[in-house]
This record gives C-alpha cells, structure tokens and sequence, in this order.
C-alpha cells in the first residue's frame, strides 16, 4: 500500500500549488495514473479522503486519468497499443518489444482552485 | 503572516474558480532523491544495483555468497531493506564488506531517502559496487528509483513459472532478471524453460540469468556480469 504515501506527497503539492495561486479551496484534482506504474487507482481513492481532511482540499472531487501502455517496436519503429496483458507484440513484425513509450505516468495534472 | 489559505472569503463575495495545469510527478521527491544518490555513487566510482524479488526467493543468499566470493577480489557494500530484523545485516556482515541494514517499519520498499542516510553510515572507501537488496515485495518498489544503474529482478524455482506475466511492471523495469534456486527445480516441479519464455515476453530488454547460489550453478556469469559493470562504471 505504497498508494497511501504517494496520495499524501500528492495533496501537500496540492496544497503548496493552491497557496501560491492564494486560492483558499480546491474544487478538483486530476492525477494522470499508466498501466505500467506499479499504482492501483483504487487505492488511491481509498487514500484520497484521509489525505485531504481538514485541508482546503477537502470535499475536492478526484479524477484519475488512466494511461494506457504503449510500446515501439525496435525493428520497424511503429508505436502500438498494448493489450493487457503487458506483453508488447508489434502488431506489424510481430517482434517482442522491450520500449515503452508510455504508460509509467503518475503525475498531478491540474487542480481547480478559487 | 497568516497562510493564505487560512484566509476567509474575499469580501468582494467567491473568487472565480480558476484550473491549473501542472504535470507534476506525484514521486517528484523521490525521484530528486534518486538523481542525488546516482551522482553520489558515480562520483564515488561506484556502481549500485536494486535487486528486488518476492520475499524467499533468495536475495539474502545470492548476496552472501557474492560478498564472500566475488567481494574478495573486488570491493563491494550492501544495504538491505526489511520491515524489522537486522537478521539479513548479520548474515551478510561476516564477509567483511560494509553492510547496513534499513528497517521500514511498515513500508513495504525502499525509497531513494532511505538509501541515502543508509549509505552516510558505511565506509564506502574503494568500494565499486553497492547491493541495495529491496523489501520482498514485487508491486510497491517498481514506483521507485533510488539512484541505481542496474535493477535486477530475481524469480525462484519455488514460485510459479508465470510470475512476469502477474507482475509486468516490475518485470519490465529489470535490466537483468536472474532465475534462482535451478538446483531444486526439477524436484518443485519447476519449468525452467517456460520461466524463461516468460521472462523473454514481459521483459525482453533483461538480461537472464540462471543460477543457484547453493551450488554454484550459473554463478560465474553472475560475476562476469559484475565484472563488466564494475570496468564500465570506470570508463
């Protein structure tokens, strides 16, 4: 459960964010999770409300943009969409790729605030 | 002064709700970390490996014997990472390599902070290599870098040969991903080939190894391994 820290360093970036935009409350928050970052977006809603009580955060909506797992093939350079099973076939080769390009993302992406 | 957000509403009545983009890596500070920790290393001419597994698939084992064996002729320090115990400290401490033990209390990985006020506290003089064996956990330390060059990733006989299809994210992150206790496979009823396969479908871009740090089986490509690091971190 590595979610609960993460949500944690997630809110105080939230807040020192707000604080310099002298907002007094946040409304939203937008995180920008891959499917290759090791982080379960459930656990982080199950994180999300302790995290934020008794902040200007609290009662803010939480969004989770999921990113989907892309990869390249090394061979003929296409980029491609990966299934779920994380294996990255090139649907034109068929070459087993080890590239991703996409799909690690765990970011703050924006926050509305007034 | 009183923090602003502290402060009541404007008199003038709400402010205009206003979106900010920002695009901030929610490991920011960790990843800040693990940049400080690389230079350190490098610039202590020192190369520093992750090594992470599930817990029992024999990290602790693997180390002791590569301190003893391949420590002899080349300097090598290790910290290890554990919820409690300084068991793996003790074992690893025998050979005469500096070791420090990291216990997390309850988090269940290492993170680059933890790393580096491990590190403070060893003689780290001509080491060349640093061992960061990770808590025994496959999901949480995927997230996080602490500053090494080379992630090793290690599946036992004793656990199932689709591991990497179950875990892709830390399976894909691994540079070398090392097949351990082949000596007991065939009695597990363990398919060293099938492993392998999917190790090769997860993570294509790791290098594989298989070896038994019991007997010996496979070890030696495990130390050329480390020799070669070793020679690169120096040019």
């Amino acid at each position: 459960m590595h979610e609960v820290g993460i949500m944690e360093s997630a809110i105080e970036a939230v807040l020192a964010e707000a604080r310099g935009h002298d907002a007094t409350r946040v409304h939203n928050i937008v995180l920008r999770v891959g499917a290759l970052s090791g982080v379960e977006p459930d656990a982080l809603r199950l994180a999300f409300d302790a995290a934020v009580k008794d902040t200007p955060a609290a009662g803010s909506g939480l969004e989770i943009e999921s990113v989907p797992a892309r990869g390249r093939c090394p061979d003929c350079d296409l980029e491609f969409d990966v299934d779920s099973d994380f294996i990255f076939t090139c649907p034109k080769c068929a070459r087993i790729s080890g590239e991703l390009v996409q799909g690690r993302e765990l970011e703050l992406a924006r926050i509305e605030m007034s | 002064m009183t923090p602003p957000l502290q402060a009541p509403p404007a008199p003038s009545g709400a402010r205009a709700t206003r979106t900010v983009e920002l695009r901030l890596s929610l490991l920011e500070g960790n990843d800040r970390q693990a940049v400080a920790n690389r230079r350190r290393f490098r610039e202590l001419g020192m190369v520093a490996l992750n090594l992470v597994s599930s817990p029992g698939s024999g990290k602790t084992t693997l180390l002791e014997r590569t301190l003893s064996e391949f420590g002899a002729a080349t300097r090598c320090a290790a910290v290890v990472g554990d919820l409690a115990t300084d068991n793996d400290a003790r074992r690893l401490g025998r050979s005469r390599a500096p070791v420090a033990q990291i216990t997390t209390g309850s988090a269940c990985h290492l993170d680059a902070g933890m790393v580096s006020r491990a590190v403070d506290g060893l003689d780290l003089a001509g080491a060349r290599i640093l061992f960061i064996e990770n808590v025994g956990n496959l999901v949480c330390p995927a997230s996080f870098d602490l500053g090494e060059k080379v992630r090793v990733v290690l599946l036992s006989a004793a656990e199932g040969e689709d591991k990497p299809l179950k875990y892709p994210p830390i399976f894909k992150s691994a540079h070398v991903v090392l097949l351990t206790k082949i000596d007991v496979a065939g009695v597990l009823g363990f398919d060293l080939d099938a492993a392998a396969e999917n190790v090769r479908r997860i993570a294509p871009q790791a290098r594989l190894i298989r070896l038994s740090a019991r007997t010996g089986e496979g070890i030696k490509e495990w130390y050329d391994l480390l020799a070669a690091l070793v020679t690169k971190g120096e040019g």
